[in-house]
């Protein structure tokens, strides 16, 4: 037996520049990051950062480039890197998104990219916050299935209209994009948030569930859906693109029909 | 050095879900479907409101003290212009009880302003129904037919 393989009929010989494998554009950005480091400075401040990045690099890219090269001391969340993790949700240019899935080449070079931390929640070091206020109502809405029912012995049937209902809110994955980018959540830490109350939605809806009524009861709560104003912030930030205000609107609606 | 970060809802803070506190009732739902029946109810009876006064008869330069008394003289118009001020009184200051409870930061400075504002209502409210009732035309120097 040969060792000798014939070259593969389908290799082409491409022109330099030909075909789409070109280079890569190359920019400078400034990258502007709210420091706060407690045992060094008593107030936060703005840092800037000089950094050369790529068409292909997102800002968690530029954030590692001034960890990794330039200063180790730079604090941050992540975890997956792919927006699934839901670690680095962050305010970038006063928006609230995931780092990981903001292309630095969709937005303005000609002025410093602003990265801070996302607010309502206590700072810890400079990107991070405690997250616990957040999962403390999180946990409030008994986010897991009760079934009073048998075991059944197989999967516990659902058709396809049932589960639409609550199809969109499935897809949370506790980012906090959405909870710190409500003005109310800002002023008024005791409220829930869109995303306890998304996940409350998730199983209220949920044909397979038989606690709708208990979480209905603690969403109609002072701290409750009422306090929402409808202002939209929060689907904006959701980076999973969950209509997550027409969500709480459901929900207010399943309070109403429950009550009257 | 303020490292110190106070925990926002502290009173919350606790490993245990707080679920015991029902029995606070629905209040904030029945303001909420308050807000949304009384703003449809007041656009019909504000913009009634403004097409008779402004719109039919003489317009805006026919109103004047026979005007308003002509109208009272109708119990229509006086229930018309009472559930107006019962309605826009309330939807307004539960508006505003929001709005501070929105952006009220300390307790002290939220029931201070509250009690302003529900005190002001509650003036207001009585002191114009009382207008609306007792309203007596002819008061010395009127001579509308009716007062003769």
């Amino acid at each position: 037996m040969s060792t000798e393989l014939p070259e593969p009929a389908s290799k082409i010989e491409l022109k330099p520049g030909v075909g789409g494998g070109g280079e890569i554009p190359q920019f400078n950005i400034t990258l502007r990051v709210r420091r706060y480091l407690p045992e060094t400075t008593a107030d936060a401040y703005w840092e800037d950062f000089e950094l050369t990045m790529y068409g292909t690099d997102r800002v968690l890219d530029a954030l590692h480039k001034v960890k990794w090269d330039i200063d180790g001391s730079l604090s941050f969340r992540r975890s997956c890197a792919h927006g699934i993790c839901g670690s680095d949700a962050m305010r970038i240019n006063g928006r609230n998104r995931l780092a990981c899935k903001t292309l630095l080449k969709d937005l303005d070079h000609s002025k410093p990219i602003t990265v801070e931390a996302i607010k309502g929640l206590p700072l810890e070091k400079d990107l991070i916050v405690d997250m616990e206020p957040f999962f403390q109502s999180y946990r409030e809405v008994m986010p897991f299935l009760v079934n009073k029912g048998h075991e059944p012995s197989a999967e516990r049937y659902q058709s396809a209209e049932e589960h639409a209902k609550f199809e969109d809110t499935t897809k949370c994955i506790l980012c906090a994009a959405c909870t710190s980018s409500c003005p109310v959540f800002w002023t008024d830490g005791q409220y829930f948030g869109p995303a306890a109350i998304v996940n409350a939605h998730r199983f209220i809806f949920d044909s397979r569930d038989d606690a709708g009524d208990m979480r209905l009861e603690i969403l109609n709560d002072k701290e409750g859906v009422w306090r929402c104003r409808t202002t939209f912030n929060c689907s904006e930030a959701c980076p999973r693109g969950i209509q997550v205000t027409k969500a709480i609107a459901e929900v207010k609606q399943a309070i109403l029909s429950r009550s009257i | 050095m303020s490292a110190e970060i106070a925990a926002p809802r502290s009173q919350r803070i606790d490993p245990k879900y707080n679920r015991a506190n029902t029995s606070r009732g629905s209040f904030e739902m029945v303001a909420w479907l308050f807000m949304r029946l009384s703003g449809v109810a007041l656009v019909v009876l504000i913009f009634g409101h403004l097409f008779t006064n402004l719109m039919v008869g003489g317009g805006v330069k026919a109103i004047d003290f026979g005007f308003v008394a002509g109208k009272w003289a109708d119990p229509v118009w006086m229930f018309w212009d009472l559930a107006m001020l019962w309605l826009a009184m309330l939807h307004g200051t539960n508006g505003v009880r929001t709005i501070i409870n929105d952006y009220a930061e300390k307790p002290a400075t939220r029931v201070w302003l509250k009690g302003i504002l529900y005190v002001a209502t509650i003036v207001i409210i009585i002191l114009g129904t009382l207008v609306i009732f007792t309203f007596d035309p002819c008061i010395a120097g009127n001579t509308i037919p009716a007062c003769k």
